[in-house]
């Protein structure tokens, strides 16, 4: 900037305007960017205010009032709460389960040189490309050939298939600024290998093993395609949506998206603060 | 401590020594076994099933036999691939639609987001915490004939009467595009913010001008960042069939739909696995000759946030 001082008076306009231009740049993008937000949350709204919605009949098509009517009977479809039922519990299983042998699959690529990690690799990341469509057809692909009844067990199967990878390379990504020095302090202060796990590694891998399970919570319940194909006659929160659409959606459905949205925000901003204060502590 | 209780600790340590280094060796199998298992099991024996159960002859009445029938492959190449091209074609327009959507606010957010970066970020996703279904069914009822946008607009008499979005191409591919927009926007954040800003700082400093700046330090640096977020755009944009099917109508089916019918509606099960092989050989041979020129490991971090 000095440079622009010592040359002659004529081009002191000129940089004025190039500030003035940079300030105007700055601004469109932020406008911009405020612009792409009200794009994101224009359905979201629309879901929202349509759980308020005054409306008889099957159809939630028009404005008719405002009520809170359908967040006092959000359980009074039965098919759809069993469905919601369906879904939670499926994701909690689903979680538990692929958090626990992910984290593992991560720690050991994480922390390990050895033979067989690039196959490992190769697997993690196939799975992680592979298109929905492709692993659900799969998958009942093996279901049909071993004669499997489709069901409860099978959507569960198919969830944790897909979460692990998530949750490996999360964790992984994780064990990049991992310090191993601390874990060798700990057994050589005489911990056992359980015990190291359990105050060392496990506390510093916390925010990825939360992370990875949050993720795969999230990839969990909201799965349609997968599901779609491996379900039987089981139904979910979202294959019972999918069916609903050509009778008319309730506005319970609208109620349930809403207290989960809800929720999801609670989680994240409650993570989002615990790291925070995990780093402040640290 | 005595020389004779030191002593004892030493060898002790050796010991134990010997056998971390042994533990040390098996660890990793250890750790990856359970969950590689559960991948061999439903990821990798799957695939070799639908391989399998693409190869049979017969219909669901009689039973299926194994038969090694390549012609099927031919033979839904042949009458599916309109729908192959056209979801190619849709995965590759929505990834071209949400680059130049999602890299002007990655950028913003990146340069100019200051403090608040991860508050703009956290905004974004924000919606995807609505279930994808859900989220697709709004933009069916925004976009509906006489819906909130174009009865207004119809009303105003702006557009004509027998105007409408749904059913179109330009539907579907809306739809795709809002769906997948944050997994563009954030390998392109993740590209952008790691960009070293004294590095554009040089560049001023040596008189490059905005242009120059963007064009030989901003772009080449982000370029990373371009190709994971078209690979997680362009897969699950070209495999999807619920906007398809929600947004859209007869002229606008992708494979992922006729995946689905095959399977359920026909109960054509080779037919069904034959076409979703193809899909996949078509998506990983793209992906992986995508992930050679540039480091899996990249890929799949910018993928893990």
């Amino acid at each position: 900037m000095t440079a622009v001082e010592v040359e002659t008076p004529g081009t002191r306009p000129r940089a004025r305007k190039r500030r003035r231009s940079r300030l105007l740049r700055g601004r469109g993008l932020h406008s911009y960017t405020w612009l792409i937000v009200c794009w994101l949350y224009l359905p979201i709204l629309v879901m929202v205010a349509f759980g308020f919605n005054n409306t008889s009949g099957k159809y939630n098509f028009t404005w008719q009032g405002f009520t809170l009517t359908w967040y006092r009977h959000v359980f009074a479809l039965p098919d759809l709460t069993h469905a919601l039922v369906n879904s939670l519990t499926i994701a909690l299983i689903a979680t538990v389960i692929s958090t626990t042998l992910g984290t593992l699959v991560g720690m050991a690529l994480g922390k390990y040189r050895f033979r067989g990690r690039g196959g490992v690799d190769l697997v993690l990341f196939a799975a992680i490309a592979s298109p929905e469509v492709v692993l659900g057809s799969a998958l009942l692909s093996l279901f049909l050939t071993f004669n499997v009844a489709l069901g409860y067990l099978t959507i569960v199967i198919c969830h944790v298939m897909f979460c692990i990878p998530f949750v490996a390379v999360t964790v992984r990504a994780r064990m990049a600024g991992f310090d191993h020095a601390l874990e060798e302090a700990a057994r050589d202060l005489g911990a056992s290998a359980w015990t190291t796990f359990r105050l060392v590694t496990l506390p510093l891998l916390l925010p990825g093993v939360m992370a990875g399970a949050l993720l795969a919570f999230a990839l969990s319940i909201d799965d349609y395609i997968i599901t779609s194909f491996n379900a039987g006659q089981t139904l979910t929160f979202p294959l019972w949506i999918w069916g609903a659409t050509r009778v008319g959606v309730p506005p319970q459905v609208n109620v349930m998206g809403t207290l989960i949205f809800v929720v999801g925000i609670g989680a994240a901003v409650a993570n989002a603060f615990a790291l925070r204060r995990r780093r402040t502590h640290a | 401590m005595s020389t004779v209780e030191a002593v004892e600790a030493r060898s002790g340590a050796r010991r134990g020594r010997r056998t971390r280094r042994l533990r040390a060796t098996l660890a990793p199998y250890g750790l990856v076994l359970p969950g590689g298992l559960w991948l061999a099991i439903f990821f990798v024996a799957p695939m070799v099933a639908m391989l399998l159960l693409s190869l049979q002859t017969g219909n669901i009445i009689s039973g299926f036999q194994q038969t090694l029938h390549v012609a099927t492959y031919e033979n839904v190449v042949r009458t599916y691939h309109t729908e192959l091209v056209r979801s190619l074609v849709y995965g590759l327009i929505v990834s071209a639609v949400t680059i130049v959507l999602a890299y002007p606010m990655a950028y913003w957010i990146a340069f100019h987001g200051g403090s608040r970066k991860s508050t703009y970020l956290f905004l974004t996703l924000l919606p995807f915490f609505v279930s994808f279904l859900i989220r697709t069914l709004s933009w069916n009822f925004l976009l509906a004939d006489n819906g909130l946008i174009l009865g207004q607009l119809k009303s105003w008499g702006i557009v004509s009467q027998d105007f409408h979005v749904l059913a179109t191409p330009f539907a579907v591919i809306a739809g795709l595009t809002y769906n997948f927009f944050p997994f563009m926007l954030l390998p392109l954040y993740v590209a952008l913010e790691r960009i070293d800003k004294s590095m554009v700082e040089a560049a001023t400093d040596l008189y490059a001008g905005r242009t120059q700046r963007f064009l030989r330090i901003v772009l080449p640096l982000s370029i990373p960042g371009v190709f994971a977020g078209v690979l997680l755009v362009f897969v699950p944009a070209s495999s999807d069939f619920i906007n398809a099917s929600i947004l859209g109508g007869t002229n606008t089916t992708m494979i992922g739909n006729v995946i689905q019918t095959e399977y359920f509606t026909n109960n054509d099960y080779p037919s069904a696995s034959a076409l979703a092989f193809v899909l996949m050989a078509i998506l990983l041979i793209g992906i992986f000759a995508y992930a050679r020129a540039l480091g899996t490991k990249d890929v799949l971090e910018a993928s893990a946030g």
